[in-house]
């Protein structure tokens, strides 16, 4: 034994020696504090910055410029043949109208080129704004009005300050011309930028100030319902079946490792799944939300599982014993008295297994929910796209004005998700009970 | 009547079932006064006779509609004029699915070709007649078991085992879709990705380094055999995954340990649930401002330190990735090192280590099973995402290990294989499948390792 022979150290210097290294040894402890706090601050970071761009990209999509021009309902261009019947009306070639109010505005402005340089200060679709206005009251043919119209994605820009009036012509979507016009319409109050309330009631549109998410949002809203009405009470029975009445076997534990795998599958191989079957086999419709109801429902059928088995756990099981100890079945003593004690806690689940639908898009691009689809759909049949697809379709878009309108669908999709989880918060808060 | 009136019907007949059940029940013992001397409660009577009426009459409304379609077509096939009927069997399909188009109102009527119209007019004929046959069969089935069962309740009839016997069984049922969805998973994709096998070889696939999945349209055109070898797509997966590691690995695991070990009480529960809000942003989120953001600043910077940068960089996706895999990490991180029991941090306060000693030597160790299988998850979770990639991740296989360059990966080729209209037994088509399938195993086994880990790390300290 070697070390006996050794002088022991005595307490004094094993002090000097832990005092000399506290120094560093404190910094360390410091840095290392340090750096965890950074880690902290740098995932908050993070998120504020995300929201910072989507927000400061989006809030203008709920806004839109439009200008004020006195149309004049001309019977020679509305109703030439004087019928007023709901045919010929339709037929009427509206963008005159829009030209004539241009010109009696302009009335300085000759030549082709110039003429069509002004009408295109415009959106196109402005026209059929007109034509709605017409059909609807016919009384207004012959008479005038000022009337507001949706103005170009171009001036639109130009109106959120997102077109640089310094930049040399060629580069501008604008040339000096149409800007000298703009400046004489806002002068005259006749320019102004206004509620969007086509964004928000409209369908999909390739001109971005037409375009509206209407449509992808009464998309999501039945996919979700249909997945909704098939996941929660599949995925209730099943937990309810794995945590009251199965027995530990084989099969059942087959059962569980499924559901935890499933959990972690990639959503994209949910959409081959779908593709495959759903639409391949059984020839199901493609883009309908019938069959992203199916896919998704696959999809949150584990979080819901987990989460209602979670629930079904916390009921103390003297709850249990007492109904039984009353004579009931073990039916009854699920459906009358373990249920209502888990509701809430499934309820949660679910909303949160909801909210994880709402925004999943891989899946739904390969059932072929992201055609361009301009009908708001009417049924789970109809073709539709889902909100996050309908993202993820103007994103696409080379327009600039597409980058403002995709934000702006972002923020309503991320504003349907706050309600969502706000809910399911709540809900747990509200119900949540210590036994 | 059409199948939704027909089933509405068939909820009204049950309900009427269930009244019929229960007031039968009630009379034969004279009322309320006499329900002791039932079996079971007069509810379950009426639930029997509403089972009765109703599911044997659902199960024939499936398989009808399941195999209305095939048997109509095959009637209407024997019907066509003989020239049509003896086409080959790809272009006769072509001229069923302009019936089928012109019964959906896809096409309009003048456009189609006498047969056509012809087929079709016999379609919507048997249609009808197929429809008013299952109509009178199933109201024949529903209200004819509502009669017998009517007359065969008696007050010694066990209802309410009965019924609960089909519940249960009804939650087997339930219970067993989870089966099935991987089953299907497996037997759709491996089909496919097999008869993609059929014209592409697997090792070819595996391990050839060409990826250009351009189908000709003619035969004799230039190139016309699109090749199929995926692992540029792999390594650019693996790129695009190693970085968002780069990025949530570090970041995650550091978090965790601060919210775990340091933060106040107060401070943690509100950055906790804050920091979990990254993961509950939709992924195409992410893939916008991956795509709008820090792909064009990430260029921007390139260009200032004379590096020539992507604008679809593997490092603006694996980034942005990374990001959103901060919360997976951290939060399983945090589940683990909560777990570590308090006597062996207390061990090694009481030898004189600080904090961050105890943490690093003896806490991190003692969870290191437990990190490593959360790591694992979020492996998984990176290599399978696909909104991100498709957004701000490049088209062209790369084979390059330079994060600056565009790559593409596995997800994104499944989607642009498969959005848009393809036929579905062209090679292109097929491929997406294999290359899901190669991703479904791959998750599949990360995921079965790390829950494995992550079981046996939990039953150490409990």
């Amino acid at each position: 034994m070697s070390s006996t022979n050794k002088p022991l150290r005595s307490a004094q210097e094993t002090q000097a020696i832990v005092a000399r290294g506290l120094r560093r040894r404190y910094w360390a402890e410091r840095r290392f504090r340090a750096y965890g706090f950074m880690a902290v601050v740098a995932g908050m970071a993070f998120l504020v910055y995300l929201f910072f761009v989507i927000f400061s990209n989006g809030l203008g999509a709920f806004r839109q410029t439009e200008l004020r021009l006195d149309i004049f309902y001309d019977p020679a261009i509305v109703d030439p043949l004087g019928t007023r019947k709901s045919d010929d009306l339709q037929a009427a070639d509206y963008q005159a109208l829009i030209r004539a109010a241009l010109k009696q505005r302009f009335p300085e402005v000759e030549g082709r080129a110039a003429t069509r340089e002004l009408t295109r200060l415009v959106s196109g679709s402005a026209a059929f704004d007109l034509q709605r206005r017409v059909m609807e009251d016919h009384t207004l043919i012959g008479t005038a009005e000022p009337r507001w119209l949706l103005a170009s994605d171009a001036v639109d820009l130009l109106q959120k300050g997102h077109v640089d009036r310094v930049l040399a012509e060629a580069e501008r979507p604008l040339n000096d011309r149409q800007l000298a016009w703009l400046d004489t319409l806002a002068a005259d109050g006749a320019l102004e930028l206004k509620f969007n309330k086509t964004f928000l009631t409209g369908g999909d549109s390739r001109e971005p100030e037409r375009a509206g998410i209407w449509g992808a949002v009464a998309g999501s809203f039945f996919t979700l319902l249909l997945t909704l009405l098939l996941s929660f009470p599949i995925g209730v029975a099943t937990a309810i079946y794995l945590e009251e009445f199965a027995h530990r076997n084989r099969w059942t534990d087959l059962i569980e490792v499924n559901i935890n795998n499933l959990a972690a599958v990639p959503s994209i191989v949910f959409g081959l799944l779908g593709l495959a079957v759903f639409i391949g086999f059984f020839g199901l419709p493609r883009s309908a939300p019938l069959v992203g109801a199916m896919v998704l429902t696959l999809l949150t059928l584990p979080t819901i599982i987990i989460a209602s088995r979670a629930a079904l756990k916390a009921v103390p099981p003297s709850i249990r014993e007492a109904a039984l100890g009353m004579g009931a079945s073990k039916i009854q003593m699920v459906v009358h008295h373990v249920l209502p004690l888990a509701m809430p806690g499934m309820l949660t689940g679910t909303i949160i297994g909801m909210a994880r639908a709402l925004g999943e898009s891989a899946p739904l691009l390969m059932i072929g929910m992201v055609a361009f689809i301009v009908d708001v759909p009417k049924g789970i049949t109809d073709p539709a796209t889902a909100l996050p697809v309908q993202v993820f379709l103007w994103s696409d878009s080379p327009e600039r004005g597409f980058v403002e309108k995709t934000s702006g669908a972002i923020i309503v999709l991320l504003a349907f998700l706050v309600v969502m989880n706000t809910t399911a918060v709540i809900l747990r808060k509200r119900f949540e009970r210590r036994w | 009547m059409t199948p939704a009136a027909l089933l509405l019907a068939l909820v009204l007949l049950s309900v009427g079932a269930f009244w019929i059940g229960k007031s039968r029940s009630l009379a034969l013992v004279g009322g309320h006064r006499g329900v002791r001397n039932l079996h079971s409660l007069p509810s379950h009577y009426g639930v029997m006779t509403a089972m009765w009426c109703a599911l044997p009459a659902l199960a024939v409304i499936g398989l009808w509609l399941v195999f209305q379609d095939a048997i109509i077509l095959r009637l209407i096939t024997g019907h066509l004029p003989a020239g049509v009927r003896e086409l080959p069997a790809n272009e006769l399909s072509l001229v069923l699915n302009d019936v089928r188009n012109l019964i959906a109102g896809n096409i309009a009527a003048d456009a189609a070709s006498g047969p056509v119209r012809a087929a079709a007019a016999e379609y919507l004929h048997l249609r009808g007649i197929s429809r008013m046959a299952l109509t009178v069969l199933v109201m024949a089935m529903a209200v004819g078991a509502v009669v017998v069962v009517r007359n065969r309740i008696t007050p010694e009839l066990r209802a309410r085992n009965g019924v609960e016997r089909v519940v249960e069984w009804m939650l087997i049922g339930c219970s067993t879709i989870a089966v099935f969805t991987t089953i299907g998973i497996v037997a759709s994709v491996a089909f496919e990705a097999f008869r993609f096998f059929s014209y592409v070889s697997p090792i070819d696939f595996l391990f050839g380094t060409s990826w250009s999945p351009q189908m000709a349209i003619r035969v004799d055109q230039v190139g016309s055999s699109g090749s199929f070898g995926a692992v540029p797509l792999f390594a650019g997966t693996a790129l695009i995954s190693f970085i968002a590691m780069m990025i949530s690995v570090p970041i995650g695991l550091y978090s965790a340990i601060y919210l775990a070990e340091y933060a106040h009480p107060n401070f943690r529960t509100w950055a906790k649930p804050l920091l979990e809000v990254l993961a509950g942003v939709p992924t195409v989120v992410y893939g916008f401002f991956a795509a709008l953001t820090v792909g064009p600043a990430l260029r921007g910077w390139g260009a200032g330190l004379g590096l020539d940068v992507a604008s679809e960089s593997a490092l603006a996706a694996g980034l942005v990735m990374g990001i959103m895999i901060i919360p997976f990490v951290s939060s399983l991180a945090d589940d683990m090192i909560s777990a570590v029991p308090q006597s062996l941090r207390d061990g090694a306060y009481a030898l004189g280590a600080t904090r961050s000693e105890t943490i690093k030597q003896v806490v991190l160790r003692a969870a290191l099973p437990g990190i490593v299988g959360g790591v694992l998850l979020a492996v998984s979770r990176a290599i399978g995402e696909t909104m991100i990639v498709v957004m701000a991740a490049g088209l062209a296989a790369n084979l390059t290990a330079n994060p600056l360059e565009a790559v593409t990966t596995v997800t994104v080729q499944i989607v642009t294989l498969l959005v848009g209209d393809q036929e579905f037994d062209s090679p292109k088509t097929l491929a997406a499948f294999a290359l899901g399938l190669v991703l479904f195993l791959v998750t599949l086994a990360l995921n079965v390792l790390a829950l494995h880990i992550v079981r046996k790390y939990r039953e150490q300290y409990e």
